[in-house]
């Protein structure tokens, strides 16, 4: 087990250094489908957060209950439901979707919106609910208020859309279901991985795996430090450097 | 000819709790008046409402003799909270954004905000960040935002609550210095001490009830009241 480990890490650096032009073209597919996606997904969820987390109205806890329900949907359910809607005979099959990287964009759209608008609404709810009656008493009307609000839960939204986006980036169900795992068209990091085990190619599935977990690493510590220096005022390279450290 | 503002019959009731019964009162400007009272007795509720921040369940509020709805309360009312509050922004921010609102010029914000700064001794804080800034810090910050927006009605709730006696003492003559016939001042707070320092008139309020006014020499020399005599000796079951 040790030894494929081993192999897949030199696999893994010697697939990104080789210049493969699918291996690149593959990761470029997986980050296009996961942010188009999240950033379609944006489109509604925010506005629904939004509704959700700042306004009360009736049944607010059963919608909210919904989507609470809804961010462990397995992908391979949705991802058939989206097939058949997608599929020539289909309410949508006049777009033509099925078996592209834009259906499987939309199918992660409709994936991620229950953790953006779940994580948004909470972090809309939650704020403190001093900031609302100070800028009131400061004179913002109800918007600006709801304004400023948003503007303060600015960090949890990026949050949730970064979730969102490893969500998508990392799924499997809807990508083999709605793009086909069509080679050079709609393979995937996640599909090229399903594929490289069914060959035995469990060195290649590694160095795949290897460079998704790469990439969800470099964006999470990316955001972490991008929030710390906008806490903490500090500049990039006393923090990158120096904290990481371990300085003060 | 002074700024005045009146309470009528207020009343507000939070589940089963009275928080306030049949409060009337009438405030006028160039004075401090000083709400007195245990934890609890309805200060916070009143001072709420007399913001603009609450609605009561009856009663009127009158600004100048006008019937004045919540709503517009708040374009002629700022409230210093007893929990600080800061945006997440640089002092410079935190103290602009009412004036902003208030349309006041761009070109006008910078000065108004150094002068604010300088009234509660904070000069060059523009550029830190509100959040960082110590307890005692913020509650100045806090002050001199709402100075910023020369409200008619300037209310403040302990605003000395959990400072240091230096930052109490700064925070209690930038308070002072405030007074204007254009301005009702209303200070909440338990501290018998600093009602003696500031107050021109104390307004002792238990359990939701006004039970004594008075200048600050008869509040503490002859209450009429048993149950202010009693708060004033520390006596007072609550």
């Amino acid at each position: 087990m040790a030894d494929i480990i081993v192999q897949a890490f030199q696999q893994a650096i010697n697939l990104i250094t080789s210049g493969n032009p699918e291996v690149y073209a593959t990761v470029y597919r997986t980050i296009y489908v996961a942010g188009i996606g999240t950033l379609l997904s944006c489109l509604w969820s925010i506005p629904i957060a939004v509704v959700l987390g700042l306004y009360n109205f009736r049944g607010k806890w059963f919608i909210k209950g919904i989507f609470n329900a809804f961010i462990g949907i397995p992908t391979v359910a949705l991802g058939l439901l989206i097939y058949l809607l997608l599929s020539r005979q289909g309410e949508f099959g006049y777009l033509h979707l099925l078996y592209t990287l834009n259906g499987i964009a939309i199918g992660q759209a409709i994936l991620v919106t229950p953790i953006i608008v779940s994580f948004t609404a909470n972090a809309l709810g939650s704020a403190d609910s001093q900031l609302r009656d100070l800028a009131k008493t400061l004179g913002a009307s109800g918007f600006r208020t709801n304004l400023i609000l948003i503007r303060e839960t600015i960090w949890s939204m990026v949050l949730s859309v970064t979730a969102a986006f490893n969500r998508g980036f990392g799924e499997l169900g809807i990508a083999t279901i709605v793009g086909g795992n069509l080679l050079g068209e709609t393979r995937v990091l996640t599909t090229a991985i399903a594929i490289e085990i069914n060959f035995g190619a469990f060195d290649v599935a590694m160095a795949y795996a290897l460079i998704l977990m790469l990439i969800v690493i470099v964006l999470a510590l990316t955001i972490s430090l991008i929030e710390r220096v906008r806490n903490e005022d500090v500049s990039w390279s006393k923090l990158v450097f120096w904290r990481g450290l371990g300085g003060n | 000819m002074s700024v005045n503002l009146q309470l009528v019959d207020l009343t507000k009731k939070y589940r089963d709790v009275k928080a306030l019964k049949s409060v009337s009162l009438e405030l006028q400007g160039n004075k401090i008046i000083v709400l007195l009272g245990v934890n609890g007795a309805g200060k916070t509720t009143l001072m709420r409402i007399m913001a603009g921040l609450e609605d009561s369940d009856s009663g009127q509020i009158l600004f100048n003799n006008q019937n004045t709805e919540p709503k517009a309360l708040r374009r002629v009312s700022t409230l210093v909270f007893q929990k600080t509050a800061m945006f997440t922004m640089n002092v410079y921010g935190n103290l602009a954004f009412g004036l902003k609102i208030r349309k006041v010029p761009r070109e006008e914000i910078p000065k108004r905000v150094e002068e604010a700064l300088q009234a509660v001794r904070l000069p060059e804080f523009e550029k830190r960040r509100a959040k960082r800034l110590s307890g005692g810090e913020q509650q100045r910050i806090a002050l001199a935002r709402a100075f910023l927006l020369d409200s008619h009605v300037l209310l403040l709730d302990e605003p000395t609550a959990n400072l240091d006696p230096n930052s109490a003492i700064i925070i209690e003559k930038a308070i002072i210095s405030k007074k204007s016939s254009q301005r009702v001042i209303v200070m909440a707070t338990h501290n018998l001490n600093q009602a003696r320092r500031m107050a021109d008139e104390i307004v002792h309020i238990h359990n939701g009830e006004i039970v004594e006014i008075a200048k600050p020499a008869d509040f503490f020399e002859n209450p009429k009241s048993e149950i202010t005599r009693k708060f004033i000796n520390g006596e007072l079951d609550f």
